[in-house]
């Protein structure tokens, strides 16, 4: 696999032991990656795949192989948590819970991805307050 | 027949219009609908941690409120609250363990004993209603307007808190049989619209919009419909910012169920607010004769 990430500073600093990775995300969304047989069934039916740098089922083979430069991918933000995925998957893996996992192990180091004030006034104004509530919850930790 | 309400952020703000409709169905039909008292945010999102309990916290606060106002049921009538709600609810349930922290951790709150019912307004409309009842009480039918229904996420998965099949949902074709509108089905009905990334990539929003709702024009749409209000503010608002990213593209209006449903019962068109849509939804209604009222 080529390595198609980019770079991240914040992240990079992140340290985890052998295997370590695999292990919490396990624990934080209590899904078995190793039941993934990377049929492509999630990416298939991803509606944001086009945007992505790595495939969902990309991310789980990363995470299993203890990769940690999966934290850089763009995917774990793109992931709006549509629960398609998790709908299809024939093993039954629920991998926006995986994705939710990889957000979170970043979100609870204190690295932010959303800064209030780039959001420009005449946005603010217009667009529906869950959608901010969402957005707070998903990318700030 | 009374029903508790619970309404959420957006419904008192950007989607008051959805609301203010829904009150007027409910008026229409003869029930009465109640805002329940003290409620709070529901968190939008459902906690996917599993040892997030924290974020199960706003939405179970809701649902003892509910226990409260001595009502075994609630309604909602946005699609994320509902959704939200939903989980929580079923989460509790099935691990008693976390229902008793979050109970010690409710502070002025009673405990909650999970004896409550969460609800769509569209499940009320479809289960309790009866769409036949309603189809009785039509007076300007939609005939001659194609509409694709669109369903979101929210409405349909995960499947233990799905409304309908989560792949193939047919409520909303129903509804709009019901009121003698022409169905036009799309496979991407199911498909996410792109949700809060709208704050920060509006073009990556407007894309998603101008795939769903280009696909529903191609087979012949004239308007969409749907329930949920952020699903309506990015295909309607970043729908029409589309036209700017794709040549020679026109943008659909879009309604919300229960604007049409008050259109095809001939209500005053005051309460369905649709002075506030990017594309103007008067104008497809005015073409199709469906605003004469009896």
């Amino acid at each position: 696999m080529k390595n198609r990430l980019q770079k991240n500073e914040d992240i990079d600093v992140l340290r985890f032991e052998k295997g370590g990775l695999g292990q919490e995300v396990e624990e934080l969304c209590g899904e078995n990656l190793f039941g993934c047989y990377q049929c492509g069934t999630c990416s298939a039916g991803c509606p944001f795949i086009e945007d992505m740098d790595l495939a969902p089922d990309d991310v789980i083979r990363y995470v299993v192989l203890d990769r940690v430069e999966v934290l850089n991918s763009k995917t774990i933000w793109l992931c709006a948590s549509c629960y398609t995925c998790a709908e299809r998957c024939p093993r039954d893996i629920n991998i926006t819970k995986i994705m939710e996992a990889l957000r979170q192990i970043i979100l609870r180091k204190n690295i932010d991805q959303t800064s209030l004030v780039k959001i420009p006034e005449n946005e603010r104004k217009i667009i529906p307050q869950m959608a901010f509530v969402s957005l707070f919850r998903k990318n700030i930790g | 027949m009374k029903l508790l309400y619970y309404p959420g952020c957006t419904l008192k703000t950007s989607a008051k219009n959805l609301e203010r409709s829904a009150f007027a169905v409910m008026d229409a039909l003869g029930h009465e609908m109640v805002e329940m008292k003290d409620w709070n945010c529901c968190g939008v999102v459902a906690s996917l941690t599993d040892d997030d309990l924290m974020r199960h916290l706003a939405p179970l606060r809701n649902l003892i409120h509910v226990e409260d106002a001595g009502e075994n049921r609630v309604v909602t009538l946005c699609d994320m609250c509902c959704n939200t709600l939903k989980q929580t609810n079923l989460r509790v349930k099935e691990k008693p363990e976390d229902l008793e922290k979050l109970n010690a951790f409710m502070d002025e709150e009673k405990d909650y004993k999970g004896t409550v019912k969460v609800i769509h307004f569209l499940e009320f409309l479809r289960d309790e209603v009866g769409f036949d009842v309603l189809k009785k009480m039509v007076k300007n039918p939609l005939t001659g307007i194609r509409i694709m229904p669109y369903y979101g996420c929210m409405l349909l998965r995960p499947r233990e808190v799905s409304i309908d099949d989560a792949e193939e949902p047919k409520i909303l074709a129903e509804l709009l049989i019901t009121l003698g509108a022409e169905v036009i089905d799309n496979p991407f009905k199911i498909e996410c619209c792109g949700s809060y990334h709208t704050v920060e990539q509006k073009e990556l929003v407007s894309k998603r919009a101008h795939r769903i709702t280009s696909f529903a024009v191609e087979r012949g749409s004239d308007a969409i419909i749907l329930s949920c209000p952020l699903c309506r503010f990015n295909l309607d608002v970043r729908g029409k910012e589309s036209e700017k990213l794709f040549k020679g593209y026109k943008q659909i209006p879009v309604y919300y169920y229960t604007q049409l449903i008050a259109v095809a019962l001939g209500l005053d068109l005051k309460c369905c607010g649709f002075d506030t849509h990017a594309v103007d939804p008067i104008l497809l209604l005015k073409k199709k004769g469906c605003l004469k009222k009896e």
